[in-house]
């Protein structure tokens, strides 16, 4: 059949189901929207990753007089040992970036100052902060190669290592952002069920028309285009609508509020949506086709 | 042209074949009737010889195409070379005339020009010339049959298959009808029409073929319909030949079609 019968008789098709291919269209768009919301959410935990990642630093504590370290025995670090630390870490570049030195004084400041709202910063004591050498790797991963230089090493109290803490977090928040997908996923399958059914119903309407058509010897191809180029047209127009929602929603959502309001984090932004938008598009294209193909497989027989 | 070479045709639900055993040959540019009561396995014969159904059994040869072994993909090919008219007419009530006749073609791929052409002039050939911009509720039920013949044959296939088209018809009309596949067939195109239309197989002398559930009773160069005396007796007689378990059945179903036969 030529192109221009085929497109005429899709043009007449959505004209005259159009409730069905609006309501594709909005489950469509629903869907995808979620779906969307869900890699977005992944995107923004990757973001954050590769942010505070970058910042992340190897502690290692020195002792005070009175330290409750027990590899201190209560005794400060003398200056000796402090220097020898000092002149260790500084051999060990790479895969030590940048190592800065935080005296009992300036982390009490800063504690003071970063809880300046919660009555925790009121209580703290001067004397419950510790000398500490503040040391970040150019790979976050190797701070064990820190961790066995010094721990236990005279003068040093303790490492901590702020990786540990933020992989606690972010491991929440991937099961978060997944539980998202994974919730989007029933919606999917919600919008191949309506597909499927707007085609049973579509293919039922017209089976006067399908049913001349088989009779006069139209090829299976020419009989099944029009209700596959209806369900993805239908499908297309959702997933842009879902596209559109997202570009707004990070636009001004997240790169209009939330970026300006807190500032101390990294946040994604509209190419992300763009980065996902083959995504979504790309599977609509697979999901209506093969959806609509199995379908009419069923309902359409020669 | 067509060949049936011992059919049998079972469906899923049902104990009794709606075609048993039938041999058949149907020769390029014959016109056969084809007749029996309802459910003696007319359409059926017709359902299988356009693929739209498989034989159970046996072998079907159209067109040159053994049916048993044609790939699905190649069935629209065969179809191409067979028209097909029914008793509802099945006209899309959307289009005019014109149009659905037009439609036989675009679905295949023709060419506008080819269709410009054509159409009008199967118009003609099935008069209904100047009536080509009418919807079909605005036509008769002959002239509805008509535009479903003109759309069968647009075509120009070699076979045409006609299933009771005249069911829906005044004896007039059909009359009217049964004679432009007359010429039809004259033309050079094999028909094969199933019937149960008494008047029109007595009046067009043509090779008659009956069926009784299922089987071919009777094959006439120029046969008629027959009647319960002449038809009925010779299907029982033969039918308990060759199926003795069948006696018991016979009384019953003779006795349901004597009073509508005579009628």
């Amino acid at each position: 059949m030529r192109p221009s019968v085929i497109l005429r008789e899709t043009a007449s098709g959505l004209r005259r189901n159009l409730s069905m291919a609006v309501s594709v269209i909005l489950v469509t768009m629903i869907s995808m929207y979620l779906l969307g919301l869900g890699l977005l959410a992944n995107r923004q935990v990757d973001t954050m990753k590769d942010y505070w990642y970058d910042r992340v630093q190897v502690s290692v504590f020195l002792c005070v007089e009175g330290s409750q370290y027990p590899a201190c025995a209560g005794k400060a670090t003398t200056p000796e040992q402090r220097e020898q630390i000092r002149t260790q870490l500084e051999q060990m570049r790479p895969p030590v970036k940048d190592i800065y030195y935080e005296s009992q004084a300036e982390a009490f400041k800063r504690f003071k100052e970063q809880f300046k709202n919660s009555p925790l910063g009121e209580q703290a004591t001067e004397r419950a902060f510790a000398d500490s050498f503040r040391v970040s790797l150019t790979d976050p991963a190797k701070y064990d190669v820190i961790v066995s230089s010094f721990q236990g090493a005279p003068g040093v109290g303790r490492v901590q290592d702020q990786k540990q803490l933020l992989d606690r977090f972010f491991a929440f928040m991937n099961v978060v952002s997944w539980g998202a997908i994974a919730l989007s996923g029933i919606m999917v399958l919600a919008a191949i069920l309506l597909m499927s059914t707007t085609i049973r119903q579509t293919a039922f309407s017209r089976r006067r028309e399908t049913g001349i058509m088989r009779l006069v010897g139209a090829s299976n191809t020419t009989i099944q285009l029009p209700f596959i180029l209806e369900t993805l047209i239908a499908a297309l127009l959702g997933s842009g609508m879902a596209l559109g929602l997202l570009y707004a929603t990070v636009h001004y959502g997240v790169s209009g509020y939330l970026s300006k309001t807190l500032l101390d984090t990294a946040f994604i932004g509209t190419p992300d949506v763009i980065a996902i938008g083959p995504i979504i598009l790309g599977g609509v294209v697979l999901l209506a086709i093969s959806t609509s193909w199995v379908t009419l497989r069923r309902y359409l027989r020669v | 042209m067509i060949l049936f070479d011992k059919v049998t045709k079972t469906y899923a639900k049902s104990t009794r074949p709606a075609l048993d055993e039938v041999s058949m040959e149907v020769e390029r540019g014959e016109f056969v009737f084809v007749v029996g009561q309802s459910g003696s396995g007319k359409s059926t014969l017709l359902r299988l010889a356009i693929r739209e159904q498989r034989a159970t059994k046996g072998t079907v040869l159209v067109a040159g195409r053994d049916l048993r072994t044609l790939p699905d993909r190649r069935v629209p090919l065969l179809r191409r070379e067979i028209g097909t008219v029914f008793q509802d007419f099945r006209l899309l009530p959307g289009k005019t005339v014109f149009d659905n006749v037009a439609f036989a073609l675009q679905v295949i791929g023709k060419s506008r020009a080819v269709i410009r052409q054509t159409v009008p002039e199967t118009l003609r050939i099935v008069g209904l010339d100047g009536k080509a911009k009418r919807y079909p509720h605005e036509l008769s039920g002959g002239e509805q049959q008509r535009v479903a013949i003109a759309r069968a044959i647009v075509n120009k296939p070699t076979i045409l298959l006609a299933d009771e088209p005249t069911g829906n018809l005044d004896p007039g009309t059909s009359e009217g009808i049964v004679s432009l596949l007359d010429r039809i067939n004259r033309s050079g195109t094999t028909v094969l029409m199933a019937t149960h239309d008494k008047g029109i197989v007595d009046d067009f002398d043509k090779r008659v073929v009956e069926l009784v559930e299922g089987r071919i009773v009777r094959d006439e160069a120029h046969g008629v319909y027959g009647t319960s005396t002449s038809s009925l007796p010779t299907s029982s007689a033969e039918i308990a030949d060759d199926a003795p378990t069948r006696k018991l059945r016979l009384p019953f179903s003779r006795g349901a079609q004597g009073p509508e036969a005579s009628a």
